[in-house]
């Protein structure tokens, strides 16, 4: 339906829909799906298993419980039986050999996956304590929100600017490590427009469990739209708070594209309010949240390498008002 | 009485000094987890701050891999083997001591870091890297001060007193045994413990290599692990998996060894295959070091490493599989006895199945790459350390504790501590299997409302308070017992190993004259001469 309204140019007017909830028994991209469909298989022979060794435990407890003094005498001493050694031994390679083989082959289908030439490539970038993400082609540099093409295949090239993270979302696809000095790659198709949320999943220091990661899925309209306008610079203001931006200690980790503000150790913030989270999905922008944030980084997300000079409150003032010009 | 353990070098004092050195740290440990529990029941929460958070499962797991899991197994070790092969005391009594003061010191250091070592905030920053530690996060560019110090230093520390230990243990096996206790007749728990030394040898060595390493990289401007000079992160997650996975079956092969004799006894038959138990050992012990990589799966291996060690993950299954059904076959046509010993070991055997078939779902390495990270696998551990190890442990502790203080513990007391830790157990972990289904990661300190997970972790907390009472009966069962437990008498549990063939607790010589082994089991032969085992050896 969603879809459909895309199309007829509703899209704007309609929220799309957040999936904080994720299952991974609910894929929506082919990797996800393809590793739903083995664990299922994997899941209908442990439950087997564990029906009938469960059960030939319950019957032996109750079976051959000591019923009391009546029979007082030892039981019989068995000290085994290869016949059956044998069986308990080639019942359980046998198993092993049918998991090998669909391991095999889910494992290649998905890892050995090579871009085509419509694929679209992303380079994700992790930090302590948020993700970057660069679009090669079109040059757009984003942050913790990452849009993609419904029905497409999306490469993921992962990279790492400090320690090992791990990218997961699990309705997509199972994780894979971001991990410095290694490049590694990842791919997804989603199917169903919409928000989906996912996390660091690698220990990674302080701020781990505030390493959120929100995949924005676009119709393909909607994401040639939202590439377009990540393209364009931003327009000076000469306000106020873009003065304290651009003459303060913002500008050394900070980009504004179209303003002279290339830091590159914090998130590009030239299209900050098309975004509609900060501190990698930890708060919603609110002119309310903005505020507490600027005057005391520390103090929302303890350990942030945002570390700063405190400012006044009037510098506050005019950087929020500054920053919700960034759309 | 503490000049002589200080001074002692008797096998059982420190086997007894090590069960204490265990349990104490494993209060500690427990109450650390109590803690993380308390601020994870509700999304949001604020209790602990998210660096305060990460030392507390740093430690914690710390803890009870390296002062609870292995000063435990050197209990066991220490204070049965001599015993059980009718040895005075261990090869090298001097090492023996040298080994736990040495890993004391280890914990002592851990828990010191909390208050003398420096980190990010100061003065009183313990370790937080996480107990497995991934370089660089553990590099002074991310960890400065001295915390991550205490602990390499504290695992070291550990590491040459599990090694020790592991010599002496082969030592011992193989050159103290008494007149007829030949290799084949030895019991199936000196056997274990025999593996279980032979995989620390192998093992450790990468650890305190890798330790070494990091070292080398924080004060001496080595990059073994240094990224940004070059150096590689996941070489050591290899040297560590290395170490970590046989480590995992360091741990819990004890916990097989205890098994083996408890389940015996109580159902009043000899282990069913016998022979296929000791192979079914060794191959683990093997296995277990061709199976490293399956902790990586999602570092990005080719696929056909990442099929190689699916492949030898699965395989691990075999003789795990051939034990449990041993010991079933065991219980099968016997006369069970529901002891609180024999409760532990039928709860290990159904909640080690478990365990087993959550590894065989995260040896799948695409399901794994939902799985891993997540909470689904901190509550695969729990059943392997928790639901496996700690059930066995408890069992051995019902066992052996009339042979090691000549009182039984209470029955009463012990129905009850099984029943709340068993209640306690599975309200704490199985929840945690579906709370990782549904994408929550390990490690995180806290989480937002709406994910699904509140209700699972609420649960998950509650069911810490079922285990603290229990724990509570445990101390209390106990002390009590110390003081009023019923008199044990030599052999209670009418049993067929040696221990049991001398007095309660045993005299500082052990054996007053050797008892003769013409089997397996020693004491079957006296108590039936007209149907010994070794008629049919």
């Amino acid at each position: 339906m969603r879809f459909l309204a895309a199309l007829v140019g509703l899209s704007a007017s309609v929220q799309a829909q957040e999936h904080a909830f994720q299952s991974i028994f609910r894929p929506l991209a082919t990797p996800a799906r393809a590793e739903y469909e083995l664990s299922l298989l994997v899941l209908s022979i442990c439950a087997a298993i564990f029906a009938v060794v469960t059960g030939l435990i319950i019957y032996v407890i109750v079976r051959f419980r000591d019923r009391g003094p009546i029979t007082h005498a030892e039981p019989p001493q068995v000290y085994g039986s290869n016949q059956v050694e044998i069986a308990w031994t080639i019942i359980p390679i046998l198993i092993v050999f049918v998991l090998t083989l669909a391991t095999a082959r889910v494992t290649s289908t998905i890892q050995d996956r090579e871009p085509t030439a419509s694929s679209l490539q992303v380079n994700v970038i992790g930090h302590q304590w948020w993700w970057e993400f660069r679009y090669p082609d079109s040059k757009v540099v984003t942050a913790n929100e990452l849009h993609v093409p419904a029905g497409r295949m999306t490469f993921l090239n992962l990279q790492s600017a400090d320690v090992v993270h791990s990218f997961w979302i699990p309705q997509m696809s199972g994780k894979t490590d971001v991990i410095p000095g290694r490049k590694n790659r990842m791919w997804i198709d989603p199917r169903e427009t919409g928000v989906f949320l996912g996390n660091c999943a690698e220990y990674c220091g302080a701020q781990h469990a505030h390493m959120l990661i929100r995949l924005v899925v676009d119709t393909p309209e909607e994401f040639d739209k939202w590439t377009a306008a990540q393209r364009k610079n931003a327009q000076m203001t000469n306000s106020a708070g873009e003065t304290a931006f651009l003459n303060g200690q913002c500008v050394d980790c900070h980009t504004v594209r179209g303003a002279p503000a290339s830091g590159d150790a914090g998130p590009d913030l030239t299209h900050f309010m098309s975004r509609s989270t900060f501190g990698s999905g930890m708060l919603p922008i609110t002119i309310e949240n903005l505020k507490r944030w600027l005057k005391d980084p520390q103090a929302v997300k303890s350990g942030t390498k945002m570390i700063i000079d405190p400012l006044s409150d009037k510098d506050v003032d005019a950087m929020v008002e500054y920053l919700m010009t960034l759309k | 009485m503490l000049r002589d353990c200080f001074s002692t070098v008797d096998h059982k004092k420190l086997g007894l000094m090590y069960v204490v050195m265990a349990l104490f740290f494993f209060l500690l440990a427990g109450g650390l987890a109590a803690v993380m529990r308390m601020q994870l029941a509700y999304p949001d929460q604020h209790l602990v701050e998210a660096a305060t958070f990460n030392r507390l499962f740093t430690v914690h797991g710390t803890t009870m891999v390296f002062f609870v899991g292995m000063p435990f197994v050197a209990a066991l070790g220490n204070y049965l083997v001599p015993l059980m092969i009718g040895a005075r005391d261990m090869a090298f009594p001097r090492l023996n001591a040298f080994g736990f003061w040495v890993t004391l010191f280890g914990g002592i250091l851990l828990y010191l870091s909390f208050f003398t070592a420096t980190g990010d905030a100061g003065r009183g920053a313990a370790p937080d890297a996480g107990w497995f530690a991934y370089a660089p996060l553990t590099e002074r560019a991310f960890s400065p001060g001295t915390s991550t110090d205490y602990w390499i230093l504290s695992i070291i520390l550990g590491g040459i007193g599990s090694t020790v230990t592991a010599i002496n243990l082969i030592a011992t096996t193989l050159t103290m045994r008494t007149k007829g206790m030949t290799l084949a007749r030895m019991p199936l728990f000196v056997w274990i413990m025999l593996v279980v030394s032979g995989q620390v040898l192998v093992a450790l060595p990468p650890l305190s290599a890798a330790q070494i390493m990091l070292l080398l990289d924080r004060y001496l401007g080595a990059h073994f692990f240094d990224t940004s000079a070059g150096g590689d992160a996941v070489l050591w997650q290899h040297f560590f998996w290395l170490f970590g996975h046989p480590e995992v079956y360091i741990l819990i092969l004890p916990g097989f060894a205890c098994v083996s004799e408890i389940i015996p006894v109580f159902s009043r038959k000899p282990i069913f295959g016998r022979a296929a138990m000791i192979g079914a050992t060794i191959s683990i012990g093997f296995i277990s070091f061709g199976v490293w990589a399956h902790h990586m799966f999602a570092v990005g291996m080719p696929s056909r490493a990442n099929i190689f060690f699916a492949a030898s993950t699965l395989l691990v299954g075999v003789p795990t599989a051939i034990k449990i059904f041993n010991w079933i076959g065991t219980m099968w046509g016997g006369l069970i006895r529901f002891d609180t010993p024999m409760l532990f070991c039928i709860a290990f055997l159904v909640q080690f199945l478990i365990a087993g078939l959550t590894g065989v779902m995260m040896a799948v390495t695409p399901f794994d790459w939902q799985l891993t990270d997540s909470y689904f696998v901190v509550a695969h551990f729990h059943y392997v350390l928790f639901g496996g190890l700690l059930f066995t442990l408890f069992g051995a502790i019902y066992y052996w504790f009339p042979k090691a203080t000549g009182r039984m513990l209470s029955e009463r007391w012990g129905k009850l501590h099984f029943w709340l830790i068993v209640i306690g157990f599975h309200l704490t972990f199985d929840p945690q299997h579906i709370a990782g289904m549904f994408g929550m990661p390990r490690r995180i300190y806290t989480y937002p409302e709406g994910r699904g997970w509140e209700t699972w972790n609420l649960i998950s907390s509650i069911g810490v308070a079922f285990q603290g009472i229990a724990t509570l009966v445990l101390v209390w069962n106990i002390v009590s017992s110390l003081r009023e437990g019923r008199v044990a008498g030599r052999d209670p549990w009418d049993a067929w190993t040696l221990e049991w063939g001398v007095s309660s607790p045993p005299p500082i010589y052990n054996f007053e004259s050797a008892i003769p082994v013409r089997s397996s089991r020693p004491l079957w032969d006296l108590k039936h001469p007209e149907d010994p085992d070794w008629k049919f050896e």
